[in-house]
C-alpha cells in the first residue's frame, strides 16, 4: 500500500530569518541582523539538505519555496547554491516550481532577473497594499509606487507571479477595499493571497490592541463583508479561491502550499521550519530552533531538527481535514477514513450540508465559499475526539 | 471529672472578620493549653474550606484549663459555633449546650446583622453575655461608640465591656477573668439517669463518628451502652474524650462537662443535632426540648460537566452525605444536563461548601443548575405537593394554588446606601415592615420571598453598599402568590434546567433578561438560533442569536499545522464541556449565569 503522503507529494521550504525592519502586524519568525555570512548559511542549508537527502532518498521533488522572513534579501548566489543542491540529492519533476518570496522593494527588484538564472521561476511579493498610507501603518518600507516598479520587472523576469494584499486594515471600508482590489487585478496578476489583518499575540499590533491603542479595525461584520466582496471580485476576474486566502486562474495555483493543503510531504529547513515526513511508513512532524543562532549551532553539532515527534493516525486525519477543507478541491473521504480511527459522522456531515457549508461531490468533501468563512467552526464539528 | 462550680462553658458570638477565631486562638495560647510552637492561626477551624472563607462550618470544641486570680483551678469549654444563617439550628443548640456567650464586636466596625441573630440565639437561651471590644489596637477604633451601640441594638448592658487587642493580646487575661466571674456554672445531676446532648458529629477515618456531646445530667462512662432517642438506636461507648483541641481519652464526663463519644458508628446520618443520648435501661424518659430534623431549604441540580463522571459524582455525594445529615440528594434526569441529582441544602452557604467540596475533594466538575426554594402546590383535589425543582411542576390545570417560602430579612446599612437597599428589596417583592437608625446605620427588616434571596440577593446588597451592609434572615413561614413557571427554548427546544418560578408580574421582565444574557453567554453557530421564554405555551420574550459569520484561520501553511491543530484540538475539548441542546452547544456558566440579574 502506498503511503498517504504521495495523495499530496514533496517539496522543500527553505526558511531564511532575516528582515530588514520587523512588521508590526507578523508573527512569522523574522529577525533583524547587520551582518549575515551568507556563505556559512549556505554551508547549513547544504548540510541540512544532505542530512534529509539520506533519510529520504529517491524521492521525486515537485517543489521548492523560499520563505521567510525576506528571502529577497539572499545573495542570488545563496539561493542558486541551495537549488543546485536540492538537484543534485533528490530526482525532480520535470517542471518542478521554484518560489522565493520577494520584498517590493527597488535594490530587491535589482536580483530578479538574477534569482531566475539561479532557477527561480516563481516570485511572490509581499506588497500587501496599494495604498502609502496605509503601507506605512503596516510598517512596510516600501512605497506603491516602488512595488509597482517591482511588479513589472518581476513580470518581465518570470512566467509566474503572485502577490500579497492585507484587508480589513484600520479604517478601511468594504467600498475602499473593492475598489483596491480590482486595482489590483488590474495588473497582470496570475495569482493573489489575499489575508484578511489577524492580529496575532507577540506582535507590535497584538500588544497596542490589548492596551485597547488599536484603533479603527472593522467591525466583525464588514470585516466579513470584505471576505465575501473578495470571493466575489476575484471570481468574476477569472481568479477564484482555490484556498481560502489564495485565488489563480485555473492552472497558476502554488503547487508549493497545494502540498501543504492535500498532506504530502515536505522538507523544512531553515531556524522554526516545520517538516512532515513518512519515514518507514511513520509520518513525523519536524521541527527547527527558531533563533538563527542557535540553528547555525545545532547545524554544526549534526542536525538542526530540534524535535521530530511521531504523528499518531488520529494526529494525521485531524491535520488532513483541517487542511484539506482550506482548498475548494476538498479532501478525499477515503483517504481521511483509511487514516482516521472513527469514520466522519454521517449526521454531521447531513447537518453541515443542511446549512451550506458543505458539499460531498461523490468521493470529495468540499467547504463550500460560505463554509469556508466559518471553517474553524466546520473544522471543530467534523473533528473527531 | 470535674465539679459543677469549677466548670464553665461558653460559646463566642461574633461577625465574620470581627476576630473570633484569633481571640479564641489567643485564649487557647494564655492558658497554655496548646504550646506556642504547635500555634497555628485559627486552630479551630479544621477544613480548608472553613479557613479559607474565615467561616465555622462544624462545631468545635476546646477544654481549657484555668488558674483563675483566686487560686482555683477551672475548666473552661468553650465551643465554637457555626456563625451563618444556613446552621441557625446547630448554632441553637451548640447555645443550649453552654451558659454563656462571649459577644465579639470589632470596635472599629460596630455591630452587624449577622451579630444580631446570633446574640438573639444566645439570649433565647438565657446566657449570661460578656461584651468584648475587639481590635482596640487599630486606629480606627471606637469603643465608647460601639458600647453604646450594643446598649442601643442589642439592649444589654456594655458598661463593663471588655477592652480587647486579640492580636497583641491586651485583655486576654481581663476575658478569662471575666469567663470565671460573669458567667453561671452549669447545673446537673450526677445520680440522674444520663442525659446528654449530642451537640454536633463528624466522620473520622479512623474512629468512625465522632459525637460531640455536652453531658446535662449523670455520667457518661466508657463502655456504656447508650440509646439515641430520636430513633431509639443503641451503641456501645467505646471512647470519652475532649479536645484540647487534640483529643484526650477521659473515662467519664459528668454533668456540665463537654467531650466527645465514639461507638463504632458508621455514617453520621445516624447520629443528628439536638439528639438526646441516654442510658440503654432505665434511661431518661423525657428527651431534651428543642430537638428538629434537618429540613433543606433550598435545592439544586448537581450535574458532572463529563457524562462520563456521573458514578464518581454518585460515589462522592454518598460519602459527603455519609457525614452531613442535613444534606438531601435524590437522582435527577435532565434532558438537558443527562444524568444528575437534586440536592437539598439548609442554604445557599451550605450549597456552596457542598459544591466546593464534591470538586475540591473528589475532583469532579460540575454544572450546578439555579438553586431553587421549595414550593407548596396545592392540588384542586386538595393534596399539597412540595416543588423542588420547577421542571417538575404539575399541569396547570390540576394546580389550585401555590405557596412560596418567606423570610425576615435583617439589613444593617450606612444611611447613605439606604435608598438603594430599600429599591432593591423592593424590586425583589419585598414588603418593609421596619426601619430604624443605630447611630449613623439604618436598620431595615423586610418580609420577602426566599426565592428572590436565595440566588444573587447577597451578591447585589453587597455591590449596591459597597460591601458595608450586613444581612442576616430567618423562614418565617409559607404565603401564597400569583407564581407560574417560565421555560426557557433554545433553537425552539425547552432546556429544562433553565425552567424557573417567577411572580407573574415579573415573568416578561425576567425573561427578557434571561434572554438578552443567554443571547451574550452562547456562541454564536453556524445557523442563527432563536431563545425565547415562554410560560405554558405562550412566547414572552424573544431574541434571536445571528449566526456566525467569519472564523478563519486567514494563513495556514506548512509551519502552521501543528500549532494549528493543537488549537483546534483544545477547542474541542471545550467544546465538549457545553451542553447540547438538539445542535445548540451551551455553555455550562450559562446555566447560572443567565439568571443573574442586574437591578
Amino acid at each position: 500500500m502506498a503511503d498517504d503522503w504521495q495523495h499530496g507529494g514533496f517539496g522543500l521550504y527553505v526558511h531564511w530569518p532575516f528582515c530588514q525592519a520587523k512588521c508590526p502586524y507578523c508573527d512569522f519568525n523574522s529577525h533583524v541582523a547587520r551582518e549575515i555570512d551568507q556563505k556559512a548559511w549556505v554551508r547549513a542549508y547544504v548540510a541540512e539538505l544532505e542530512r534529509s537527502a539520506s533519510e529520504l532518498p529517491g524521492r521525486v521533488l515537485n517543489t521548492i519555496f523560499f520563505g521567510g522572513g525576506t528571502p529577497s534579501l539572499m545573495m542570488p548566489e545563496t539561493v542558486a547554491a541551495v537549488i543546485e543542491t536540492a538537484r543534485r540529492l533528490w530526482p525532480t519533476s520535470n517542471d518542478m516550481e521554484i518560489t522565493l518570496e520577494a520584498n517590493p522593494g527597488s535594490v530587491e527588484a535589482g536580483r530578479f532577473a538574477a534569482y531566475h538564472d539561479g532557477g527561480v521561476n516563481r516570485i511572490s511579493m509581499g506588497v500587501q497594499a496599494l495604498n502609502d498610507q496605509d503601507l506605512r501603518r503596516l510598517g512596510r518600507i516600501h512605497s506603491v509606487a516602488e512595488a509597482r516598479a517591482a511588479f513589472d520587472i518581476a513580470r518581465r523576469c518570470f512566467d509566474r507571479v503572485s502577490f500579497d494584499l492585507i484587508y480589513a486594515r484600520q479604517d478601511q471600508t468594504p467600498d475602499a477595499w473593492r475598489a483596491e482590489l480590482n486595482e489590483a487585478l488590474a495588473m497582470a496578476v496570475d495569482h493573489l493571497s489575499l489575508y484578511q489583518l489577524t492580529i496575532e499575540d507577540g506582535t507590535a499590533f497584538g500588544d497596542r490592541y490589548a492596551r485597547g491603542k488599536l484603533r479603527g479595525l472593522p467591525a466583525d461584520d464588514d470585516a466579513a463583508d470584505m471576505y465575501l466582496i473578495t470571493q466575489e471580485v476575484c471570481a468574476a476576474h477569472g481568479l477564484p479561491a482555490y484556498e481560502v486566502s489564495n485565488h489563480a486562474r485555473p492552472g497558476a495555483e502554488s503547487r508549493h502550499n497545494l502540498i501543504y493543503w492535500r498532506y504530502g510531504d515536505y522538507v523544512g529547513i531553515g531556524p522554526g521550519a516545520h517538516g512532515r515526513l513518512t519515514i518507514g511508513g511513520q509520518r513525523y512532524a519536524t521541527e527547527s530552533p527558531l533563533n538563527p543562532g542557535a540553528w547555525l549551532s545545532s547545524v554544526a553539532a549534526g542536525s538542526g531538527e530540534l524535535s521530530r515527534v511521531a504523528l499518531s493516525l488520529q494526529d494525521q486525519a485531524n491535520e488532513y481535514l483541517m487542511m484539506g477543507l482550506r482548498i475548494a478541491e476538498g479532501l478525499d473521504i477515503d483517504r481521511y477514513e483509511a487514516l482516521s480511527p472513527q469514520p466522519l459522522n454521517r449526521n454531521r456531515l447531513a447537518h453541515l450540508a443542511e446549512l451550506g457549508m458543505i458539499d460531498i461531490d461523490g468521493p470529495r468533501l468540499k467547504a463550500t465559499a460560505q463554509g469556508r468563512a466559518v471553517l474553524n467552526a466546520v473544522i471543530l464539528d467534523l473533528m473527531s475526539e | 471529672m470535674t465539679d459543677l462550680a469549677h466548670i464553665r462553658n461558653f460559646s463566642i458570638v461574633a461577625h465574620i472578620d470581627h476576630g473570633k477565631s484569633t481571640l479564641a486562638d489567643r485564649l487557647i495560647q494564655e492558658t497554655g493549653t496548646v504550646q506556642d510552637r504547635d500555634m497555628k492561626e485559627q486552630l479551630l477551624d479544621s477544613m480548608d474550606i472553613e479557613r479559607e472563607r474565615g467561616i465555622t462550618i462544624k462545631a468545635n470544641t476546646v477544654r481549657i484549663d484555668y488558674t483563675a486570680d483566686n487560686g482555683e483551678h477551672y475548666v473552661l469549654n468553650l465551643i465554637d459555633t457555626p456563625g451563618h444563617v444556613d446552621f441557625a439550628y446547630e448554632v441553637s443548640r451548640s447555645m443550649r449546650a453552654v451558659e454563656g456567650s462571649l459577644l465579639v464586636v470589632d470596635s472599629t466596625q460596630g455591630v452587624e446583622a449577622q451579630t444580631l441573630a446570633n446574640v438573639y440565639q444566645a439570649i433565647d437561651a438565657n446566657h449570661e453575655i460578656v461584651p468584648i471590644l475587639n481590635k482596640i489596637d487599630l486606629p480606627a477604633s471606637e469603643c465608647d461608640r460601639v458600647a453604646e451601640q450594643i446598649e442601643d441594638v442589642i439592649g444589654i448592658d456594655a458598661s463593663g465591656a471588655i477592652r480587647v487587642s486579640a492580636k497583641t493580646g491586651v485583655g486576654i487575661h481581663e476575658t478569662l477573668e471575666a469567663i470565671v466571674k460573669h458567667l453561671p456554672a452549669p447545673k446537673g445531676t450526677r445520680d440522674a439517669p444520663l442525659k446528654a446532648m449530642l451537640v454536633d458529629s463528624w466522620y473520622d477515618s479512623y474512629l468512625g463518628v465522632i459525637v460531640l456531646v455536652r453531658i446535662m445530667d449523670g455520667v457518661l462512662r466508657k463502655g456504656m451502652r447508650v440509646k439515641f432517642m430520636s430513633n431509639s438506636t443503641l451503641h456501645h461507648v467505646d471512647r470519652i474524650g475532649v479536645f484540647r483541641p487534640a483529643m484526650q481519652m477521659v473515662d467519664e464526663l459528668g454533668p456540665g462537662e463537654i467531650g466527645f463519644l465514639t461507638a463504632s458508628i458508621k455514617q453520621v446520618r445516624d447520629t443528628r443535632v439536638g439528639d438526646t443520648i441516654t442510658n440503654d435501661r432505665n434511661g431518661a424518659d423525657k428527651a431534651l426540648p428543642g430537638f428538629k430534623p434537618a429540613q433543606p431549604v433550598v435545592f439544586c441540580g448537581l450535574f458532572p460537566v463529563d457524562s462520563a463522571e456521573f458514578e464518581d459524582l454518585r460515589d462522592a455525594i454518598e460519602k459527603l452525605a455519609l457525614n452531613d445529615a442535613s444534606f438531601s440528594y435524590e437522582m435527577e434526569t435532565s434532558a438537558a444536563l443527562g444524568f444528575g441529582f437534586r440536592c437539598g441544602f439548609l442554604g445557599l452557604l451550605h450549597l456552596e461548601v457542598i459544591r466546593d467540596r464534591l470538586e475540591r475533594e473528589y475532583d469532579i466538575e460540575l454544572i450546578t443548575t439555579a438553586p431553587s426554594v421549595v414550593y407548596h402546590v396545592f392540588m384542586r383535589d386538595g393534596e399539597m405537593r412540595e416543588l423542588h425543582n420547577p421542571a417538575d411542576m404539575p399541569d396547570l390545570s390540576k394546580v389550585d394554588h401555590i405557596e412560596e417560602p418567606r423570610i425576615k430579612a435583617t439589613i444593617l446599612v450606612p444611611d447613605d446606601y439606604l435608598g438603594d437597599v430599600l429599591k432593591l428589596c423592593q424590586d425583589r417583592r419585598g414588603i418593609q415592615q421596619d426601619l430604624s437608625y443605630a447611630g449613623s446605620r439604618a436598620m431595615v427588616v423586610y418580609d420577602l420571598p426566599l426565592n428572590e434571596v436565595v440566588f444573587d440577593f447577597y451578591d447585589r446588597l453587597k455591590s449596591v453598599t459597597k460591601g458595608y451592609a450586613s444581612f442576616d434572615y430567618q423562614l418565617t413561614g409559607y404565603r401564597e402568590d400569583s407564581l407560574v413557571k417560565m421555560s426557557i427554548l433554545v433553537n425552539d427546544e425547552p432546556v429544562d434546567a433553565l425552567s424557573t418560578m417567577v411572580h407573574r408580574d415579573r415573568a416578561e421582565a425576567r425573561g427578557r433578561a434571561m434572554c438578552e444574557k443567554l443571547k451574550d453567554l452562547i456562541p454564536r453557530h453556524m445557523f442563527k438560533i432563536p431563545i425565547q421564554a415562554a410560560i405554558g405555551g405562550k412566547v414572552i420574550a424573544r431574541e434571536t442569536l445571528s449566526a456566525l459569520r467569519k472564523d478563519v484561520t486567514a494563513k495556514c501553511y506548512g509551519g502552521d499545522a501543528t500549532r494549528k491543530k493543537k488549537l483546534l484540538e483544545k477547542q474541542k475539548a471545550g467544546k465538549k464541556k457545553m451542553r447540547q441542546f438538539g445542535k445548540v452547544d451551551i455553555p455550562q456558566e450559562a446555566f447560572i449565569s443567565a439568571l443573574k440579574m442586574d437591578s
